[in-house]
């Protein structure tokens, strides 16, 4: 399944991951990101039939708690660090025309 | 006179509670080793100030007999724990000028031990590295120098660098850090110092910028195997804000170190002898098998068949969920923001001005592993394999207490190596990331100088929740190397 990502291919990356490239961005990643995913690619080797993904290493069971407001009610704290806020709440570029 | 900056923390704790000096001059002796050592670039944050107000009321609770687990201890943080008041930046643009509103659980449990913070430590952009270079604070140097070439700069390792050379460099007693795939074992060995990545779920996460979060891990560095123990013992336990933390008691650490290794079965697991491996490194293992037989353990061969594809596995584990965990900064909330013309072009620019390369090319690799079609193929197989490498561990400790390992494939280099290729400096961590990957605890412990007068450590691998026995193999491998090097650096400061 050896993949060669072009040009074309880290544009729809970089475009998926909200990163802005130019041009010679692309032309510096594409091969670096083709190295990198064609040394991955060594796994197909290994054969995991039968064998469940593993998402979690630890032996800890997630514990439920009763469903109640335990936190909260400083939004003062929460836009402290904001780039715009405006009467409690955060500002973006509009979306909706 | 005491020499402050060389004492331990347990002698140092020994010397507060004596009122042979206070926590103000101890201090203020570390403030000033940092003041002259700035050209380590080992703190993005110095706060010499709150250290100063820290020391002060560590003295009125020693006068009350009130004093805490480590009170008046001089430590680096990380600048990955979010700290109440004080920027964090996790060595990157984007998070320009964030002031957490909130303390991180375990800086907060170290702030309760009364231990005083000198600074956020630099470290690699998000923790993404294994050479403290990709900081958008530049790079943080190393204190050792190599013989054959005085005037060239040594990377610390990472990415917990400007963390191991503080206090490598006798600037900080301790410090924190954190462990991916490495980032507190590989810059420890680098710097000729001792560090724990403790199990998967030991520490909270809760506060730190998160990089991978199946994978992230708190731990801490010290000069010595105790002064880790009794760091560990106040950063670790449960925390209701974490998921993933367990719910276990925390053992006296301290307490585990016995000086020997008697009875235990100490596994050499075959597989790490790598094609191409440096002799000193060969020659080290060997050291350090030697001195696990005169401190009484057992050898034994054992197997992890499938370490050669932990680095590959974890390139796509890791970056997977980095791309994941770091799709919140937006340019919204906190943080760096950069206009554009609509709001998609505002999250581009901001994140494409606020990344440097190395976060970039990982969160394309990660968003690639993930994306529609490539998602079984990539990140589920990943998944599949890790199973599989943490079933070596388990299986190899069927036969053997702990594991005794290379920390890294070499010493520490020279800054502008292996950055060519970036695959190349994923290899640093080939002895690291597979005990990672299985969420084991692990140590790295100074063994020895190379030819160049450069520290290499010895890892010690030890099963989950069994890091008194990881503490305990360190401890006798730390008595029996007896190493006492120190870097040129530190000798230069007190003078």
């Amino acid at each position: 399944m050896t993949n060669t990502l072009s040009k074309q291919d880290i544009a729809k990356v970089a475009s998926l991951a909200r990163i802005e490239m130019q041009d010679d961005e692309l032309e510096k990643y594409a091969p670096q990101l083709s190295n990198i995913i064609g040394w991955v690619e060594q796994l197909s080797e290994v054969d995991t039939d039968n064998v469940e993904p593993l998402a979690s290493v630890v032996d800890i069971k997630l514990s439920l708690r009763q469903d109640e407001v335990t936190d909260g009610g400083y939004p003062k704290e929460i836009l402290a660090n904001a780039p715009e806020e405006l009467e409690g709440f955060f500002v973006v570029p509009k979306v909706v025309e | 006179m005491t020499n402050f900056t060389e004492l331990t923390i347990a002698e140092a704790l020994k010397g507060l509670k004596n009122k042979d000096f206070t926590a103000v001059e101890l201090t203020k002796a570390h403030i000033d080793g940092m003041e002259a050592s700035k050209e380590l670039n080992c703190f993005i944050t110095e706060t010499p100030d709150l250290a100063m107000e820290q020391a002060a009321e560590s003295d009125q609770r020693y006068a009350s007999n009130n004093e805490q687990a480590l009170d008046g201890i001089p430590l680096a943080m990380k600048d990955l724990f979010c700290t109440k008041g004080v920027q964090t930046t996790a060595a990157s643009h984007i998070l320009k000028g964030f002031i957490p509103q909130y303390e991180s659980t375990v800086s907060q449990n170290l702030k309760n031990a009364g231990s005083v913070m000198l600074g956020k430590a630099n470290l690699d952009e998000f923790a993404m590295g294994s050479a403290n270079i990709t900081s958008h604070y530049g790079n943080v140097l190393s204190p050792w120098k190599k013989t054959s070439d005085p005037s060239a700069d040594l990377v610390p390792g990472g990415s917990s660098g400007g963390s191991a050379s503080a206090v490598a460099a006798r600037i900080a007693m301790g410090a924190t850090g954190t462990d991916t795939g490495g980032s507190i074992r590989q810059p420890a060995a680098f710097c000729g110092i001792s560090g724990i990545k403790p199990t998967y779920g030991r520490c909270s996460r809760w506060g730190v910028v998160a990089f991978a979060s199946s994978l992230d891990q708190p731990g801490c560095f010290a000069r010595t195997v105790e002064d880790n123990a009794l760091l560990l013992q106040s950063m670790a336990g449960y925390d209701p804000k974490d998921s993933t933390s367990a719910q276990k008691e925390v053992p006296n650490f301290a307490a585990a170190l016995s000086g020997d290794m008697k009875g235990l079965k100490l596994g050499i697991p075959k597989e790490y002898r790598m094609d191409g491996m440096p002799d000193e490194i060969e020659k080290i293992w060997q050291d350090g098998i030697a001195m696990a037989k005169d401190a009484g353990a057992e050898i034994v061969d054992v197997s992890l068949p499938h370490t050669k594809y932990a680095l590959p596995t974890y390139y796509i584990i890791a970056p997977a969920e980095c791309s994941s965990n770091l799709a919140r900064y937006d340019g919204v909330r906190y943080g760096l923001r950069v206009e554009g013309e609509d709001l998609n072009d505002t999250y581009s620019k901001t994140r494409a001005a606020g990344f440097g390369d190395e976060v970039k090319r990982r969160i394309m690799i990660g968003t690639y592993a993930l994306s529609s079609g490539y998602y079984d193929a990539y990140y589920i197989k990943a998944q599949k394999v890790r199973r599989l490498i943490s079933e070596d561990f388990i299986n190899a400790y069927q036969e053997c207490d702990a594991l005794l390992t290379p920390t890294a494939p070499s010493a520490a280099f020279v800054i502008g190596e292996n950055e060519d290729d970036p695959i190349k400096m994923y290899l640093n961590d080939v002895f690291t990331v597979p005990s990672s990957m299985a969420g084991m605890p692990g140590m790295s412990v100074p063994a020895g100088l190379n030819a160049d007068g450069l520290p290499l450590g010895l890892q010690i691998i030890g099963r989950p929740w069994d890091e008194e026995t990881v503490l305990r193999v360190s401890h006798a491998v730390e008595k029996q190397a007896n190493f006492t090097a120190k870097p040129e650096y530190s000798t230069k400061m007190a003078a």
